[in-house]
């Protein structure tokens, strides 16, 4: 696989190496906030934030920091960001402010991020680095949903707030506590993965008279 | 990824420590601390743009709050606890952030209808916060609101969600009594707690108790006043 064209620096993020779905980082936000939709849009948003912008100080200025001291000078631009985004989220919608508590705060030390930096923006062009960063935020919201979706609908009955099932539905309280969270995660790796493996087999076309022949080999995706 | 060319052709790539000369610790110290120094300046600004928005919702979630505990009074006034006794007069050079406080609310003729009071105590997992208004001529509360709470979701949080709980406290006698549903006696004083959330409904309780406990004798003096 090529690794060096624009729309695959992006898309590769979004789903091939999607960081909750395969590269399993971030997981502490991904279980601990995403009870709702909302919260889940939340922090997907203020993380995409962080990433984004971290990507393209340290991709900018990765002249400038010495090799010795590059992860101190990650993660200040990182924590630089997280107060930023910290304090708008209070100052613009303080309800989900309040309903993501410390786990605002808590962007700083989300690995994929700092993975992100020490990986990829450290070393490449500014372009580059913006492109992986989006590809790679849009990535952790689409897996951030997924979750967020699966236990507010059957935790809370609803979507976004909004009632689905009427008033005789009986809300799964255990989707929106902890556990929850673990069971939505496994559930999702364990359809994720069993699709990427659908996938990856060879496709057997069954031809008349009992001739078995290999057409086609997709490869994993 | 060593097919990348941006990474095997670049100069502009981080430079790898191994073969490189030791970069001197002065310019560790200059890199950091410039970039230190850069970000505390970018987050002063941004500071000061948050900072008033942050406060004017937190006021008026707090007005809200009084506007609900105490079933809509016409207007209300900040009393200070200075030197044993309440006023509304800030006396010079007294910061008011230090000063405990309470809300007295006023109906359309002037006539004060009670007292908004703010208390906090650890719940089930946190602190829980809340207001509730009380009326020192009857001994009753007129309503209670939680602002703040990270009990369990489903089962604490009733005590802030569901709206039953919520009008159980109206028109209580105090000192409250916790009963548990099916316990009820018809007292006065009682309020049926939450199945499922105990801890959490007792907090509550124990809240309003102790706040009444600790405010006591002053809010009868003060509310027997004229109201200027």
């Amino acid at each position: 696989m090529r690794a060096t064209t624009p729309r695959y620096d992006l898309l590769r993020g979004v789903w091939e190496e999607n960081p909750v779905l395969v590269q399993l980082l971030g997981l502490c936000p991904a279980l601990a906030v995403t009870n709702t939709v909302a919260n889940s849009i939340a922090m997907g948003l203020a993380t995409f934030f962080v990433l984004f912008g971290s990507s393209l100080l340290v991709s900018t200025f990765k002249r400038f920091i010495p090799h010795e001291v590059r992860i101190s000078a990650y993660i200040l631009i990182i924590a630089t960001f997280v107060t930023i985004a910290d304090l708008v989220l209070a100052a613009v919608v303080p309800t989900i402010h309040k309903a993501l508590g410390a786990f605002i705060a808590l962007i700083v030390v989300n690995c994929m991020i700092l993975g992100r930096q020490e990986a990829f923006a450290s070393k490449r062009p500014v372009g580059r680095a913006l492109l992986d960063a989006a590809g790679t935020g849009v990535g952790f919201i689409i897996a951030l949903l997924m979750m967020g979706a699966f236990r507010e609908i059957l935790g809370y009955g609803s979507f976004l707030g909004f009632p689905l099932f009427g008033g005789s539905y009986e809300p799964w309280i255990i989707m929106i506590l902890p556990p929850g969270g673990f069971f939505t995660l496994g559930f999702i790796l364990l359809g994720f993965g069993w699709w990427r493996g659908r996938k990856s087999q060879p496709r057997v076309r069954q031809w008349p008279h009992g001739v078995g022949a290999v057409t086609s080999t997709r490869r994993a995706a | 990824m060593s097919e990348d060319p941006d990474i095997r052709n670049s100069a502009k790539a981080a430079p790898d420590v191994l073969g490189q000369p030791e970069v001197p610790s002065s310019r560790l110290i200059a890199t950091l601390g410039m970039a230190g120094a850069l970000a505390g300046l970018l987050l002063v600004f941004v500071f000061q743009w948050a900072q008033p928005r942050i406060l004017a919702y937190q006021a008026e979630v707090l007005r809200q709050a009084i506007q609900e505990v105490l079933a809509g009074p016409a207007r209300y006034e900040t009393l200070f606890l200075v030197n044993g006794s309440l006023t509304n007069q800030l006396p010079p050079g007294v910061d008011s952030l230090d000063l405990e406080r309470v809300y007295l609310g006023y109906d359309d003729s002037g006539e004060p209808v009670g007292f908004a009071i703010a208390g906090a105590e650890p719940g089930f997992q946190d602190i829980i916060r809340l207001l509730f208004g009380y009326d020192p001529d009857t001994g009753r509360i007129l309503g209670m609101k939680v602002l703040e709470n990270k009990e369990t979701p489903g089962l604490g949080d009733k005590i802030e969600k569901d709206s039953v709980f919520v009008g159980r406290f109206e028109g209580v006698l105090v000192p409250l009594l916790g009963v548990k549903s099916g316990r009820v006696t018809g007292n006065e004083h009682e309020v049926v707690m939450i199945t499922g959330a105990t801890i959490s409904s007792r907090t509550v309780i124990e809240i309003i108790n102790n706040q009444i406990e600790h405010w006591g004798s002053l809010l009868n003096g003060f509310a027997g006043e004229p109201a200027q």
